[in-house]
């Protein structure tokens, strides 16, 4: 017998040993990312403290004036760092993204697991996948082309003449750039995600309990309203929540439509709004131009405070999906 | 009464199927009022010599950003296939389940990581503490974050899919691990692998979040310094040059659109092509 030689074996340890430095290259990344806006955000933490997420006065104080120092830090004077209004805008755009996406993606999720097959679903699958591919910056010109001014002249006005009892519905319908452009054009980037998780749930769900439906003489629609989709509950939730994350961190194309508002919180549906994602990229040039760099730590701060809630909804929305994933894996058997 | 009740369950029964294909319908109507729209806008506001001008001032052409924007994904890509491939193929091959299921999990988490977020990493440690300033490497690192996810999890899927017998086939001959995977095992994975990094080149081309903070923008080709020299790239002149009051400035960004969109697509259908050609509906035979 021929045995393996020592140099072969060699090079197998080392292969081993630098598929596993590459393998936990993901988790250097995280740590490095975290540490880093962790360790740049702790001066803003001193100076504002619980403020950062309780006031809604962003303002970079004067750039020209004298430096004043507060707990241990230096600031230009009249400096204050309050991130309520985008985290109200951030939270308030991606729910009313999910109040939109969630119908149509799980209808249509129905409709690619369980009524269309062969050459026509493989077609609609790969429309879904490409609506997913598309550039956010061209989502973001198509808010603007299309969108805003639809919203403005049309859907606006219609939405406050029907529903404009309801709070926040009515009011003034403003430009078109605000709060429900920005829901609707998140709800087109995370449309596809939750449909794709959702259709492959779908699939999941095994034959033999919808056969089971249908031998009991329940209609298609009932099997999959009775039967489906309770199957899949939590898998859903997990999908929906990790559209959630992805519309909360979600940037240009929010950038573009939301009306950039600052320092005030939105009053109706119309109202010009921004997200912390959208506001961290638009401070480029005047974070630049703080000398103390406190403005730096204060995005670095909203780059920690949206860090941390995009990872909780996506740790939840993980642990959802796989353990749905499992548990019917073990059931459906090695197809699974 | 029975004949009501059956109605009535037909009835909603047609009612839920047509609220899905209603919302089949908006999601389609959706695309293609985007892809139409835009693609109107560009092709009114492009023109070839755009492809060879650089930008100046608030026109010009794109020359210099499609440049840029090749280079940025070029140094992601050569970072992130092979991170992305030999993660992938411990995960797949050498981890145990247990430790495989983490390394996904990571990969997932990372994927889940805002992008501006990613960007202003790179803002805070390449561009301001290591001092590279605005430049192709720290702008190709941030790229790097965006894509290593995806091709980690594309190419780990698809060796997963190389039958068992096939390893075994492989050691039986004597071969070591490494040999069984580099002589073997990645042949049947290798279209798997491709399309994930072709489409993780889709990704990078049309990110713009990761590169405002890291990459910057400037009118001058990009040049083959890696740090302290600022990269123009496509989505910024889309972003960018929108906002100017001048209609040759929104044209450059329609035309800029345009061309980000015709190459992502390009890529995508490309790529969605060679799936049906291999996969079960092309090829009835196999």
């Amino acid at each position: 017998m021929r045995r393996v030689s020592s140099a072969s074996k060699a090079a197998d340890r080392v292969f081993k040993v630098a598929t596993g430095i590459c393998a936990s290259s993901p988790v250097l990344f995280l740590l490095a990312i975290g540490i880093i806006v962790i360790v740049q955000s702790i001066p803003t933490i001193h100076y504002m403290g619980w403020h950062f997420i309780s006031t809604i006065q962003w303002n970079m104080g004067s750039l020209y004036g004298s430096m004043i120092h507060k707990n241990g830090v230096s600031v230009p004077s009249g400096a204050s760092y309050g991130a309520l209004v985008f985290i109200v805008g951030t939270v308030a755009s991606s729910v009313l993204a999910l109040i939109i996406a969630i119908p149509v993606s799980i209808l249509t999720a129905m409709i690619l697991a369980y009524r269309v097959r062969g050459p026509i679903g493989f077609v609609l699958s790969i429309l879904v996948e490409i609506l997913a591919g598309i550039p956010s910056v061209v989502v973001g010109l198509w808010g603007i082309l299309v969108l805003a001014p639809w919203v403005s002249h049309q859907f606006g006005p219609f939405l406050r003449s029907v529903f404009g009892f309801i709070p926040f519905l009515g009011g003034s319908t403003g430009s078109g750039y605000g709060l429900l452009t920005s829901g609707i054009v998140l709800a087109m980037m995370i449309v596809p995600i939750i449909t794709a998780t959702a259709r492959d749930l779908f699939r999941q769900v095994p034959l033999l309990a919808r056969e089971g439906g249908l031998g009991l003489g329940m209609t298609t629609w009932e099997t999959v309203r009775y039967i489906c989709l309770p199957f899949i509950k939590d898998g859903l939730v997990g999908a929906i929540a990790l559209g959630w994350g992805r519309a909360m961190g979600e940037t240009m194309a929010v950038l573009m439509v939301s009306g950039n508002a600052i320092n005030i919180l939105p009053h109706n549906i119309y109202s010009p709004i921004s997200t912390m994602a959208a506001f961290i990229a638009n401070q480029l040039d005047s974070a630049q131009t703080d000398a103390t760099g406190m403005a730096v730590h204060a995005l670095s701060e909203m780059a920690l405070v949206l860090l941390v809630i995009t990872l909780f909804t996506n740790l939840l929305a993980r642990f959802l999906v796989n353990r749905t994933t499992r548990r019917r894996s073990v059931k459906a058997g090695a197809n699974g | 009464m029975i004949t009501a009740r059956r109605r009535r369950r037909k009835v909603s029964g047609f009612i839920g199927w047509g609220f899905a294909w209603l919302a089949s319908a908006l999601v389609i109507f959706a695309l293609f009022d985007l892809i139409v729209s835009v693609v109107w806008h560009g092709v009114r506001a492009f023109h070839w010599s755009m492809l060879v001008q650089p930008t100046h001032g608030t026109a010009g052409g794109l020359s210099n950003a499609i440049l840029g924007t090749f280079e940025l994904v070029i140094i992601a890509i050569v970072f992130a296939a092979p991170l992305g491939i030999l993660g992938g193929v411990f995960t797949s091959e050498f981890a145990g389940s247990r430790t495989a299921g983490i390394v996904r999990f990571l990969a997932e988490v990372l994927s889940g990581v805002p992008s501006i977020v990613i960007g202003y990493f790179g803002y805070l440690l390449m561009v301001l503490h290591w001092h590279w300033g605005f430049s192709a490497l720290a702008g190709g690192i941030a790229l790097t974050i965006m894509m290593l996810p995806y091709i980690l999890r594309t190419t780990e899927t698809s060796l997963r899919q190389v039958p068992h017998a096939q390893r075994e086939a492989a050691w039986a001959l004597g071969m070591t691990r490494f040999q069984a995977i580099s002589r073997a095992i990645w042949r049947p994975a290798a279209g798997g692998i491709a399309t994930g990094i072709l489409l993780a080149i889709a990704i990078g081309l049309g990110e713009t979040a990761p590169l405002l903070y890291t990459a910057g923008w400037s009118t001058n080709y990009p040049s083959l310094h890696l740090t302290h020299d600022q990269v123009p790239y496509l989505t910024y002149v889309v972003w960018s040059y929108l906002d100017q009051p001048y209609q040759d400035a929104r044209n450059l960004a329609y035309a800029a659109a345009f061309v980000l969109l015709v190459i992502i697509l390009l890529i995508q259908l490309g790529v969605r092509a060679l799936v049906w050609k291999t996969s079960g509906y092309g090829r009835r035979d196999h």
